[in-house]
């Protein structure tokens, strides 16, 4: 015990390295990592998986086109018609879904973990709702009142949801400000405010006809129809600035999981990290909603399932990313397919497909802890 | 000089000197409009054990969360190495300062093996997340807590006295100088209450670490520290060697307790006898 | 007090006896004190009520004065003022509040069982569940009348609500906050989409949905809230008897097991009062919302942690605030009316924001 060979040897070989049970290493170069095969198996998986959705996806429609070539197509073959049909019209709806459903996901399991609260989504300062009113407004007022018309009330329900959604959030950080943001009191006010905005939501719909109701409601369901690239780009646009700080930021995330005083204590700068954290994830949640609507359940119970897949401690953010995206374009693919002509708003379905495996794994998980 | 202090001088590993490694200056410390510590002034010394006793609710782990920069003072300034604490980043200082706070809370479901490693936090980038002096340090930190058999264990597996180990585990991953531990030894039985405190004076004597703690156990404080601090009510009653701080008026002073204090049979350390309502003459 | 000798008893028992006679006749001067405060602001609270009543009985988009009022209310004759007050307002007045003391004892029942400060009952599927069923009703089996909607709310809230109590049980030690919580959000979204699904397949589902979805209590029919007050009276029962047990339960299922509660039963009687008063609200008024979130934040505020206080606090605190935000829906447009569910999120959401910023609420 007296002496330490491991310590007084510098850079021991790797054959000589003390090994931590549950903990293998990646290590090249100056980088290293913990391999976690258990997510990264989650991860590839999840990624077959959804170049395999997105192929069906795409080869489903009213000019059918096999998996296979759908591939052919997306690595530079195909003939121009499939090409048209592949890239130009049916690509850029389920890549909105792929970006769509990953930043919400990822948005959903930075706010659960900093609030360490399972419930916690982009919701709790009021992105939903913010959107929703603003968009609605535009859908109800330029429906029945004609001070829109038809193209311009195209543009300006995302660009309205965007504006709504920012500045919900900006107001709930104002309103929740005092002397700094303490987490559990911006989250009573963004629920609050979130109550509110939802009400006033719901007051607009009975002011229109009924038609404008339900093209409203289409929107609140969240929905990829008629999504082309000029709504992949914006979202496409905000994931590449937004997703390397949150990324970078999952170090600290793990810390922020424990209380305040141990963060601090072994090193992280817990309000300021908290921030960035917290705006990146506004910021996801705040675009994915613009483009879409507010696709529900995905930010809600994406990260609970990648976690409980993975059995981490925490949402795992890259895992809830694929499976994010995932879950919305599979819920595309039945909501486009499985109504016959009837094509569902693709929130329905990702309620309906995530919410009952939510269920079973939540029952799954506490019956192996018993036995 | 007390006989744990010579003990303790034998196996120094660095150049122990009279330099205060942390100096508390003026300090005051509130808690919104609630002031509990008042103008009060520390030095802990390079390479000892400092154990800070007194009643409930008179500042202790106050004046260690602020040694430990996790609260800001009101006035007065906390001084590590020379240099203003509040002014260095928070990653300098969780090089040379580990901290456990009271009642450290972890999500369920993390393991042993990732819990410890997150004490290497400071020592980490988002490209360097495992290097393999981060693995030495956690192997090393698992088997001196004796925890290397449960790194695959979760957290809510293990007995309160192996949780408590594991956190310990953790501050020792982080590698640092200085210790600051708050009340380590609680939810323990007085058998892994003596390995903790054994572990505290091993990593004292082998790698020269500077600890300050809260101890409940006048006793057990006596006997692992080489100084004590007796605080009431946000003030510094006494402080120095145990033989000299721990008397029997100053029991009266700081606990109201009555007590005798006799030479621990043992280590010679003062040994706190209380006398209790049923025993009063 | 330590340095002399109290007693020459030697037993411990007689030392201390003295000490603890002391402290407590503090103990009782200052429950006394905090027993008449708490009584003092349930009158103020009552009376605040019977002026909430009055306003919602006398104001409209035909005002009448109070001793009209006072006419129709004791001495009909039927003049057209007693026709309105009470054919029309006495109803719905009525109605708010029965429906405000459930809403707001619902909320306080579901933070205390979740533990969780944000939660409201609609967390355990019981508004989604009404809402499903009422669609459901309308596109499945053509129903059209307002007794139909109730009672496929009423069946839609209790089913939901049983669902998410089961599902969040099956783990060992029963439903736990977390479990109860992921549960019920789980069945909510779910439910929320089936009706989503509903609505956008029939027009005429999502005409009724969207003006029963921002909830009211006016043109209810008074037989509605007869048909309904049993449920509501058995649940204010329940809810009332579970209060001792919540008080132990929050501090923690250990200490509130070693005190002599059984803790599954505590829970399961709170689950039933919670579904059944809010079952029975939502199903005549739509989702109210709010109430329950604010109205249990405010009681605690003023009576502290003691649910046997909380429950009643919340109840008339709860009606006050339902028939005040009712009112104002009268008043602000003219001729018109805007919904009292609009009403209270309008009004509530700032007054909950100002509390919010001004105190530090009290943490469950």
């Amino acid at each position: 015990m007296t002496t330490e060979p491991t310590t007084q040897t510098p850079s021991p070989s790797v054959a000589e390295q003390v090994r931590v049970p549950g903990r293998p290493a990646v290590r090249l170069a100056g980088a290293s990592w913990v391999l976690r095969l258990r997510m990264l198996a989650v991860a590839v998986v999840g990624l077959a998986l959804l170049v395999l959705v997105m192929a069906v996806n795409i080869g489903r429609g009213d000019f059918p086109i096999s998996v296979g070539e759908v591939l052919q197509v997306l690595a530079g073959g195909g003939t121009r018609a499939q090409q048209f049909i592949v890239l130009d019209l049916r690509l850029p709806r389920s890549l909105t879904g792929v970006l769509v459903g990953a930043a919400l996901a990822l948005a959903g399991a930075i706010t659960q973990s900093i609030t360490r609260n399972p419930l916690a989504t982009p919701d709790i300062v009021g992105i939903t709702a913010g959107a929703s009113v603003a968009a609605v407004s535009v859908i109800v007022v330029g429906g029945s009142y004609g001070a829109l018309s038809g193209p311009l009330a195209d543009i300006g329900v995302p660009v309205a949801g965007l504006l709504g959604a920012f500045g919900t959030a900006v107001a709930v950080t104002l309103l929740a400000w005092k002397r700094g943001i303490e987490s559990y009191r911006l989250v009573l006010v963004g629920i609050a405010t979130h109550w509110l905005l939802l009400s006033v939501t719901f007051w607009l719909l009975t002011l229109g006809d009924v038609t404008d109701a339900g093209r409203a409601m289409i929107w609140l369901t969240g929905s990829l129809s008629g999504r082309g690239w000029e709504h992949v780009q914006p979202v496409a646009l905000a994931l590449l600035v937004l997703v390397p700080p949150a990324l970078i930021g999952s170090r600290v995330l793990g810390a922020l999981q424990f209380g305040d005083d141990t963060a601090r204590g072994i090193g992280v700068r817990v309000t300021p990290a908290r921030a960035l954290l917290l705006v990146s994830a506004v910021g996801l949640a705040g675009v994915a909603t613009a483009a879409a609507g507010p696709v529900v359940f995905v930010a809600l119970a994406i990260p609970q399932i990648a976690m409980r897949l993975c059995r981490t401690a925490q949402p795992p953010l890259i895992v809830s990313a694929v499976l994010g995206a995932l879950l919305t374009v599979t819920a595309d693919l039945l909501a486009r397919t499985a109504f016959g002509g009837a094509e569902l708003p693709v929130g329905v379905v990702t309620a309906v497909l995530g919410a009952p495996y939510l269920m079973y794994l939540l029952a799954r998980r506490y019956r192996e802890v018993r036995a | 000089m007390t006989a744990v202090s010579a003990v303790n001088s034998g196996g120094i590993v660095r150049s122990g000197s009279d330099e205060a490694r942390l100096r508390a200056e003026a300090l005051r410390l509130a808690y919104g409009e609630n002031v509990v510590v008042d103008g009060l002034d520390l030095d802990v010394l390079d390479g000892t054990v400092t154990a800070v006793i007194g009643p409930n609710g008179c500042g202790k782990s106050t004046l260690l969360r602020a040694l430990g920069r996790l609260l800001g003072p009101q006035g007065g300034q906390v001084l590590l190495d020379g240099k203003r604490i509040d002014r260095m980043s928070t990653k300098e200082v969780a090089r040379i300062l580990g901290v456990l706070p009271q009642a450290p809370q972890a999500p369920e479901g993390l393991t042993v093996a990732d819990l410890v490693a997150r004490g290497r936090h400071p020592h980490q980038r988002w490209y360097r997340q495992w290097s393999s002096d981060d693995e030495t340090a956690v192997a090393e930190a698992l088997r001196k807590t004796g925890m290397l058999e449960f790194a695959e264990r979760t957290l809510d597996q293990l007995s309160g006295g192996q949780r408590q180990r594991a956190w310990i585990s953790m501050a020792l991953a982080q590698g640092t100088d200085l210790l600051l531990l708050d009340e380590p030894t609680t939810y323990l039985d007085l058998a892994h209450q003596v390995d903790v405190l054994d572990l505290v004076q091993q990593l004292h004597a082998e790698l020269g670490r500077t600890v300050v703690m809260v101890l409940h156990d006048l006793n057990l404080a006596a006997r692992y520290a080489d100084r004590l601090v007796a605080m009431r009510d946000g003030k510094i009653v006494a402080e120095g060697a145990p033989g000299d701080v721990l008397t029997e008026q100053l029991l009266r002073d700081v606990f109201d307790l009555d007590a005798r204090v006799v030479p621990d049979p043992v280590a010679g350390t003062p040994l706190v006898v209380p006398i209790g309502s049923r025993h009063r003459t | 007090m330590r340095g002399h000798v109290i007693d020459p008893s030697p037993t411990p028992q007689g030392a201390a006896a003295p000490a603890t006679n002391v402290t407590r006749a503090g103990d009782v001067r200052a429950m006394a004190a905090r027993r008449r405060r708490r009584l003092l602001g349930l009158a103020a609270v009552l009376a605040l009520l019977v002026v909430a009543c009055l306003l919602s009985v006398a104001v409209g988009a035909k005002q009448i004065p109070l001793d009209n009022v006072w006419h129709a209310l004791f001495q009909p004759t039927g003049t057209e003022d007693d026709v309105v007050v009470r054919s029309l307002r006495l109803p719905r007045t009525l109605l708010g509040l029965v429906a405000g003391i459930a809403l707001g004892v619902a909320g306080a029942l579901m933070q205390g069982h979740t533990r969780n400060p944000l939660a409201d009952p609609g967390l355990l599927g019981v508004t989604y569940g009404a809402a499903f069923t009422v669609v459901l009703g309308i596109y499945a089996l053509g129903v059209t009348s307002l007794y139909g909607y109730v009672w496929f709310g009423f069946v839609g809230a209790l089913l939901a609500s049983v669902g998410v109590f089961l599902l969040g049980s099956v783990g060992r030690g029963g439903p736990t906050p977390v479990t109860l919580a992921l549960a019920g959000a789980a069945m909510s979204n779910l439910l929320y989409a089936l009706t989503a699904v509903v609505v956008l397949l029939d027009s005429q589902a999502l005409d009724v949905y969207r003006f029963w979805k921002v909830g009211a209590i006016a043109g209810r029919d008074p037989d509605l809230v007869v048909q309904v007050l049993p449920f509501l009276v058995v649940g204010l029962v329940v809810a009332l008897a579970n209060a001792p047990g919540m008080n132990a339960l929050a501090l923690g299922e250990d200490v509130a097991r070693s005190l002599g509660h059984r803790v599954g039963l505590t829970r399961g009687l709170g689950i039933a009062a919670i579904t059944l008063l809010t079952g029975a609200t939502v199903a005549v008024c739509g989702p109210i919302g709010f109430i329950g979130l604010v109205v249990p934040h405010v009681a605690r505020l003023v009576v502290g942690a003691d649910y046997r206080w909380i429950l009643p606090y919340s109840g008339l605190l709860g009606a006050t605030l339902l028939l005040l935000a009712d009112v104002a829906g009268r008043v602000v447009a003219r001729p018109g009316e805007l919904q009292v569910g609009i009403m209270l999120a309008v009004v509530g959401v700032p007054f909950f924001i100002v509390m919010v910023r001004r105190r530090k609420l009290v943490r469950l």
